[in-house]
């Protein structure tokens, strides 16, 4: 569907997400904006605790009742939260779909593999039961699934690993979805079989135009699949620009000390340079950059006032002190 | 093999460490032909219907201050190799030798246990959740017969060796440390009886790339600090490459090839290897795989190929892939100790077929 101005798939303004329970707060997401355009692949850079998995499951409204979520989600035009619940469960699966870490988890064990992508099928695009069948068939020989006839009568459990989230992927494109979601699809298998899924997601990205919003640990996944990465640290975008502006121009103090943490065979036979310390406690945040106390460049105000957003060029954004030298903070009196 | 007296008296002579006993050129492990197979029971009586041959006849030597490093697929064998050779499981057949002593002959696994030690990938698990960290640290010397004073003592300063320091953690329990730390616990309690060989078995997959390479740093100071061997088994090809001098790549319980991580790296032989370098994902987006190298998923081990085991997923595969199995032997235009486990020379060196 061309729309004439080009509206993002994705638009997330200041988003806010807490978790609010009886042992206390956790800001998990800090006040986080971007946008993710029609046919463009977003990843979503970040290590464990970033907010970046919280931040996805915000999009999709599957965060728990004690989350508290504020700010505006519009996706594919459409202002989340304020969605009610059946008009979100019609949003979920159809224009929106999400791929997970574990299609073990994320598939029903007591359905067969068809069974599960025609009932998607039958619910939201209201087909019949053979037709969808033959549209299961289709979708599993889409995503390269050798024997599908065969493998649409299979139980989850009867599938290896790289199968199922081939399985996973037909499921979640099952209705043509103009944004598919995916959290960490290729952690947990083999490199050889990640390497497919990857190759797999680029090609079906491409032949449908789907935009995609990925999130991931690995700098090398994110190098195969990214057009642009946003990266993720203690619940804030830290930086964002396209996939070589990010990996080579490197504007934030984190992500050079995450590239340079990750290791590979050029650094044999010397120290890694490594970033010290642990990512911050995300119920105890320090009041100004929450990188700061790992920070080597980290100077007296980075520890007292956040950082501001400083936009490089159209789209690529740094969140550092250092990045924007004509703001004096000290004069500013900002409060800490 | 040296008897035990002999290089008891020579032991004295040249080597800087007490315990090393053959000298520097003997391989501190020996592994000869260690096979586990693993029934897989089923059907109504429970009988065995099938078998997984999960280490399948491997041989390889461990040289006394080096990292092998151990890769390869899910299920091909690496981890139940590390187990093997812990003892922890009971080999069917094969033979270790620990600088000299063939282990169970001249050497009792418990002694064996004293020398080499293990670090696994799941730290919470592998911690005992109702002791404090120095607790879990001293209890191995203990049960080894030192007096609980000293062994508390020996906890307190591995814990500050593992940058740790004892006054604000020794009394802290598992759950209140970070993965990191508390694979730090893990690597200070492995090295508490003083071993001389620690296999890390995916010890640093779990955790974040950023304390990953705290850890990778301090396991380089451990080594230079205590004089330490590891075996060091990961998925994670690029941090093999950082770790490892020697590399022996697995696929579905046998070695294909092995040999010096740079030979390995860069002239792989077995196509095997060649596809699974080829799969890493880049860091460059300007080249970035455009071919999967491999297709499919690592085959059930269970009942694997005849002849190669690689052979179904091999392009170069031919006929004698299937009749006979490819010894290991020395690899093709391969430097010294460059081994590999493939019939067909053009599928060892495909670029000089043409």
């Amino acid at each position: 569907m061309p729309a004439d101005p080009p509206d993002p798939a994705i638009a997330v303004d200041d988003l806010t997400v807490r978790f609010v329970r009886r042992d206390g707060i956790a800001d998990a997401v800090n006040g986080v904006s971007f946008a993710l355009q029609p046919g463009e692949v977003l990843t979503i850079l970040g290590e464990s605790g970033s907010g970046k998995s919280v931040t996805l499951k915000a999009l999709m409204g599957l965060l728990p009742d004690y989350a508290r979520v504020e700010g505006r989600i519009r996706v594919a035009g459409r202002d989340l939260l304020s969605l009610k619940p059946a008009e979100l469960a019609r949003l979920r699966g159809g224009t929106v779909s999400m791929v997970f870490q574990e299609p073990i988890t994320a598939l029903d064990p007591v359905y067969t593999i068809g069974h599960q992508i025609a009932e998607t099928l039958v619910q939201h695009e209201g087909l019949s039961r053979s037709a969808a069948m033959r549209r299961a068939l289709e979708l599993l020989e889409r995503v390269k699934i050798p024997s599908a006839a065969r493998r649409l009568k299979n139980y989850p459990h009867e599938l290896s690993g790289g199968m199922r989230q081939r399985a996973m992927i037909a499921l979640a494109l099952a209705c043509k979805p103009a944004v598919l979601l995916a959290d960490e699809p290729t952690t947990a298998l083999d490199v050889t079989v990640q390497i497919q899924i990857l190759l797999l997601l680029r090609q079906l990205q491409q032949e449908l135009g789907m935009a995609v919003l990925f999130v991931t640990h690995d700098v090398g996944v994110a190098a195969e699949i990214s057009d642009r990465i946003a990266v993720m640290y203690a619940g804030r975008l830290v930086e964002t620009g396209t996939v070589r502006e990010v990996l080579r121009a490197r504007r934030h103090p984190y992500t050079r000390g995450l590239l340079a943490s990750t290791v590979h065979g050029g650094m044999r036979g010397r120290d890694l340079d490594m970033i010290p310390g642990n990512p911050p406690s995300l119920a105890e945040l320090p009041p100004g950059c929450a990188f700061a106390p790992r920070c080597k460049e980290a100077i007296e105000s980075c520890h007292r006032v956040a950082p501001p957003a400083v936009r490089i060029n159209d789209g690529a954004m740094v969140r550092c002190i250092h990045a924007a030298p004509a703001l004096d903070y000290r004069a500013a009196g900002v409060p800490a | 093999m040296t008897a035990p007296g002999t290089s008891r008296a020579l032991q004295a002579i040249e080597s800087l460490d007490p315990r090393d006993r053959g000298g520097p050129l003997q391989p501190l492990l020996r592994v000869e032909h260690l096979t586990k197979h693993f029934p897989v029971r089923g059907g109504l009586l429970n009988r065995k219907i099938a078998t997984v041959q999960a280490v399948d006849d491997v041989s390889f030597t461990v040289g006394k201050g080096e990292v092998l490093g151990i890769v390869g697929e899910s299920g091909c064998g690496k981890s139940t190799t590390a187990r093997l050779l812990m003892g922890l499981i009971k080999p069917d057949a094969g033979a270790l030798v620990f600088d000299g002593d063939e282990v169970g002959e001249d050497l009792t696994i418990t002694a064996l246990r004293r020398q080499m030690q293990m670090v696994f990938q799941d730290s919470y698990a592998s911690l005992n959740p109702r002791l404090p960290i120095v607790d879990s640290i001293a209890y191995a010397p203990r049960m080894h017969g030192i007096r609980p004073a000293a062994a508390r003592a020996r906890a307190e300063a591995l814990l500050a060796q593992v940058g740790l320091a004892p006054a604000q953690f020794a009394r802290r329990y598992p759950h209140e440390l970070s993965g990191g730390q508390r694979q730090r616990v893990n690597i200070a309690r492995a090295l508490a009886l003083e071993p001389r060989l620690v296999i890390l078995d995916e010890a640093v997959s779990a955790l974040d790339k950023s304390v990953e390479a705290q850890v990778l740093n301090l396991l380089r100071e451990l080594k230079a600090r205590f004089s330490l061997t590891y075996i060091f088994i990961s998925h994670d090809l690029n941090v093999v490459e950082y770790v490892s001098d020697r590399v022996l790549v697995m696929y579905l319980g046998k070695i294909v090839e092995i040999g010096p991580v740079e030979a390995i790296y860069a002239r792989p032989r077995h196509p095997y290897t060649r596809a699974l370098l080829a799969s890493k994902p880049t860091l460059d987006p300007d080249r970035r795989t455009t071919e999967q190298p491999l297709t499919g998923d690592p085959p059930n081990p269970i009942n694997p190929p005849s002849g190669c085991r690689f052979r179904t997923r091999c392009e170069f595969a031919e006929a004698r892939c299937a009749e006979s199995e490819p010894p290991l032997e020395p690899a093709l235009e391969g430097e010294l100790g460059h081994f590999t486990a493939c019939h067909l020379p053009w599928a060892q060196a495909p670029h000089r077929a043409g």
